[in-house]
């Protein structure tokens, strides 16, 4: 962790720096970083005996096989799909192997962020652009920076655990080869076997001893994607009957023996201490078996979770204020003031003469809103802690073990390495267990209550109220058109910084400009001859954190609702501009596989209206339509039509539904959606405050993958942040009104 | 101590009668497929069924439930091969699969009374129950599904 901090500024400076600087790193290649980190290979820790581990995802002991998931999964099958690209290579069968989690280790450091976190657009294939991400990659592999998120599982480990299984299979068969004494090239492997030329079969668990003793064959190379068997097919996902069956645990379904169960009233001026508190009625409570005060709230400890809620509703506390203003409204005044220069972020991007540009034909000026919205996975926060004198145990399902490990270490003055962490399968994500509010109290509870393993598990309205929320922005976009062409586009906006501040609650903290701001706002590809984006970070707001689609979520809607309004001032079909002026061929593919799939023929008529938007976020370009019809009800949404781009897709049928999941989480948090702060504290509280989409206005939603990026890349974000905005163009063309603030039910009824 | 049927098994529990039967089932049984979502009968994530009917289980407390049967996932009747069980996982319907048992749930009480749903009937009965994920599509996909597999076996 100490280097992670000392290095965690340099990953942010690369543009100017490091690549400036000229330095070099050589080609860049995935492959490259399947070799384990400083720390070697985590697994050989552990080995039984006459047991092998070739690289920190395989591990073969004489009874059975374990694949290792180093991304956590929330929800997006990665618990599936990785261990399935191993199976792949080693000719395993689903049944054959069991799936672990990954323990927090360096070696599992994240490759998938060196395009993210590097200064260039994704369609920037240059030399430059490609030098900058082997920089950044290296960066990765010393920081040991393990983390699921960003849309980043399929491209870290798509040729990664691909290699891993190739090189555990060959190993195994030069095992074979040597007890056998058969050439290596006369065997083959199959379900979980090497059969020799005999047809005679040796399990692999029956060579584990073996195999340990021989150097693993490093050399093996994953076989063409012509030659998978299950791969790129539509498949099963290893998660789906356990869910079905209700035979899945997640982490709130853990049960140990002498556990008591914790429920927790924390202050709900985000961050912000406890002064005093009144237990008395809560005392005599049934259940009730011990009062905690922690750094910024009480817990109640019981025999029953429900008795321990109960109970830590009846403490009355007084808070310390809040930092940030009390109440909303002053949350966007201070977003209003935040267009200057002492809060400039960074001018990501400008293009030709921009001031010019604008005095050039028609001006079109634009204020839009974005709140701050809650990530509210069904699951609620939880997890099971164990302190002893010698550590702490901790089984909780998160995104950044190792983080996990410093929260947890840090708010009880033990040292990372004495935290063991045990990943769970949880219910949801979208960005909420990347933080640590559940960690840090847990630590503190268990640290009370030594030798007893407790189990703490928010109520719905804790978790609410302590759900550090998306960012809240303003953009102020001006823009012209001349003889039917946007010729300006002055991007601005301002807003609250959610992987700025998730660093620093994670002890990296960085100075340099939040790159999520950039998100959307600057990754056009348009052909505008006069451009620039621009970020302003408000000062002293609320937390903010990453939520699904992050920086994307906010400025996709920005950015394509002003890019619509331009287009109309323009005279222009949504459509057919968007294709004409994209810059990148195969991004105008994904456009034109839109239209195609949607039938766009230009306006409906009849109270009908259609939208369309485009973004690229995460590296993977998405376009989507969306058709509404205005009722006498309101608006209703009949139909979304989706194409995106992700180089390869791997797991077809998890695919559409992730990419069918993402235009919901998208168009419903659009629709009725937002946190308002009053008193310091959000006033939603519930699922009735804060309702997203629901069954009965889910359109249909019809989805295409496409393959042309050359890079492979993620889906579980990208789908999001053009289904705002292709709503709100929809709904224009339907109604002429033009919606510039989420959640669109302020302005516009919906059935 | 108050007794009740839980999948056709007898259980007495030392609990206050206002406990919620969700978390009697959670925290007292160890029953885990009825989740906790809201606590407030608006995510339908707890889900089980009483006397053959579905019920958000965060509302009903254990004082009036003594001497009902209750249903969760986990009892039901020939559950390998049971048809909207099938259905989920034909059409792979869970993303995160929390909300799922309570969905199913929901979904068997509505074939029961309506064994072809049509789409706005699936919609009224089904809202209840919120998927964060947004698996709704394939939800109403496998929900016709299992109504022409039961349909065919008659």
């Amino acid at each position: 962790m100490g280097q992670m901090q000392t290095l965690s500024r340099r990953a942010f400076v690369f543009g100017s720096a490091a690549v400036a600087g000229g330095i070099a790193f050589g080609a860049y290649s995935r492959a490259e970083a399947a070799a384990p980190g400083d720390d070697g290979n985590p697994l050989a820790a552990g080995l039984g005996p006459n047991s092998v581990t070739f690289n920190p995802w395989v591990e073969i002991s004489p009874d059975k096989i374990t694949l290792i998931a180093q991304h956590a999964d929330i929800g997006q099958g990665v618990g599936s799909v990785q261990p399935i690209m191993i199976a792949e290579e080693m000719d395993l069968d689903p049944g054959q192997f069991e799936v672990r989690f990954a323990d927090p280790s360096p070696a599992y450091f994240n490759t998938g962020f060196a395009d993210e976190f590097a200064p260039f657009v994704a369609a920037d294939q240059s030399p430059a652009a490609e030098e900058a991400r082997a920089a950044t990659l290296e960066w990765l592999r010393k920081s040991g920076l393990q983390m699921t998120g960003g849309s980043s599982t399929i491209p870290d480990t798509y040729q990664k655990l691909r290699v891993a299984g190739a090189v555990a299979r060959e190993t195994l068969k030069a095992a074979a080869a040597k007890r056998s004494g058969i050439a290596m090239a006369d065997l083959r492997t199959q379900s979980g076997h090497v059969i020799l030329p005999n047809g005679t079969k040796i399990a692999y668990v029956a060579l584990a001893a073996e195999a340990s003793k021989i150097p693993p064959v490093l050399d093996a190379q994953p076989r063409d994607p012509s030659k998978w068997r299950m791969l790129g097919k539509p498949m099963m996902r290893l998660d789906v009957r356990a869910k079905v069956m209700g035979e899945l645990k997640f982490g709130i379904d853990l049960k140990t023996d002498g556990m008591l169960y914790a429920s927790v009233k924390l202050n709900p001026n985000k961050g912000q201490p406890l002064k005093s508190y009144d237990a008395s009625k809560a005392q005599s409570m049934p259940g009730v078996r011990k009062i905690l005060e922690i750094k910024n709230g009480v817990a109640v400890i019981a025999t029953n979770s429900w008795y321990a809620m109960k109970a830590v509703d009846a403490i009355a506390c007084e808070w310390a204020p809040s930092a940030y203003p009390a109440e909303q409204a002053d949350h966007w005044k201070v977003l209003e003031s935040s267009f200057k220069p002492e809060f400039l972020g960074k001018e990501w991007r400008k293009i030709g003469d921009v001031d010019a540009g604008l005095k050039t034909g028609k001006l079109v000026e634009a204020e839009y809103r974005a709140p701050y919205v809650a990530h509210q996975p069904l699951e609620p926060l939880n997890g099971i802690g164990l302190v002893t004198d010698k550590g702490m145990e901790i089984w909780v399902g998160h995104q950044s073990p190792r983080f996990v490990q410093w929260v947890a270490a840090t708010a009880i003055g033990l040292k990372p390495e004495q935290v063991t962490f045990h990943n769970q399968w949880t219910g949801g994500s979208f960005g909420h267990r990347l933080e640590y509010e559940n960690v840090r109290v847990l630590a503190e509870i268990a640290n009370q209550m030594k030798g007893t393993p407790i189990k703490l598990v928010f109520s719905r309205e804790e978790d609410f109220l302590q759900d550090i929320p998306r960012q809240i922005a303003i953009a102020r976009h001006r823009g012209s058109v001349d003889r039917s062409k946007i010729v300006a586009a002055d991007l601005q906006l301002a807003s609250t910084t959610p992987l700025k501040g998730l660093l620093e609650r994670s002890g990296t903290p960085s100075k340099d400009p939040d790159g999520q701001l950039a998100a959307g706002l600057w990754n056009v590809y348009y052909d505008i001859p006069n451009f620039r984006a621009t970020s302003y970070e408000a000062q002293g707001l609320s937390p903010s954190t990453t939520w699904r689609s992050v920086g994307a979520s906010t400025s996709g809607f920005f950015t394509e609702s002003f890019i619509d309004e331009l287009i109309h001032a323009a005279g222009l079909d949504p459509m057919q501009a968007r294709i004409a002026m994209c810059t990148v061929p195969h991004y105008r593919k994904v456009l034109e596989t839109v239209a195609e799939m949607s039938d766009w023929k230009g306006p409906l008529g009849n109270g009908r209206g259609r939208g369309v938007a485009f973004v690229e976020s995460f590296g993977t370009p998405t376009a989507e339509v969306v058709e509404v019809t205005a009722t006498d009800r309101g608006i209703r949404i009949d139909k979304v039509w989706v194409a995106v781009d992700v180089g390869k897709v791997v797991d077809p049928v998890n695919f559409e539904n992730q990419v069918q999941g993402g235009v919901v989480w998208g168009l419903g948090h659009a629709i009725n959606c937002e946190l308002t702060y009053a008193n310091g504290a959000v006033q939603q509280t519930n699922y009735n405050h804060h309702e997203a989409m629901r069954i009965y206005q889910c359109p249909v939603i019809e989805v295409r993958g496409l393959e042309n990026d050359p890079k492979v890349r993620g889906v579980g974000e990208p789908p999001v942040p053009p289904a705002a905005p292709a709503l709100a163009n929809a709904i224009f063309a339907a109604t002429g009104k033009r919606i510039r603030e989420m959640p669109f039910n302020k302005f516009i009824d919906f059935v | 101590m108050i007794e009740l049927t839980v999948n056709g098994i007898k259980h007495r529990v030392d609990v206050v009668p206002e406990m919620p039967l969700l978390w009697v089932l959670r925290d007292e049984l160890g029953i885990t497929s009825p989740k906790y979502g809201c606590g407030v009968a608006q995510c339908g994530a707890c889900t089980v069924h009483i006397d053959g009917k579905a019920v958000r289980s965060c509302q009903a407390h254990i004082g009036e439930v003594a001497g009902k049967s209750v249903v969760t996932l986990e009892g039901l009747h020939n559950k390998d091969q049971h048809p909207v069980l099938q259905a989920w996982i034909a059409h792979q319907v869970p993303q995160c699969g929390y909300c799922q048992t309570g969905q199913i749930m929901q979904a068997i009480s509505l074939l029961a009374s309506i064994p072809k749903p049509t789409d706005e009937q699936i919609n009224q009965v089904m809202s209840g129950n919120l998927c964060r994920c947004g698996t709704y599509p394939r939800i109403r996909a496998a929900i016709h599904a299992a109504a022409a597999n039961k349909m065919a076996e008659k």
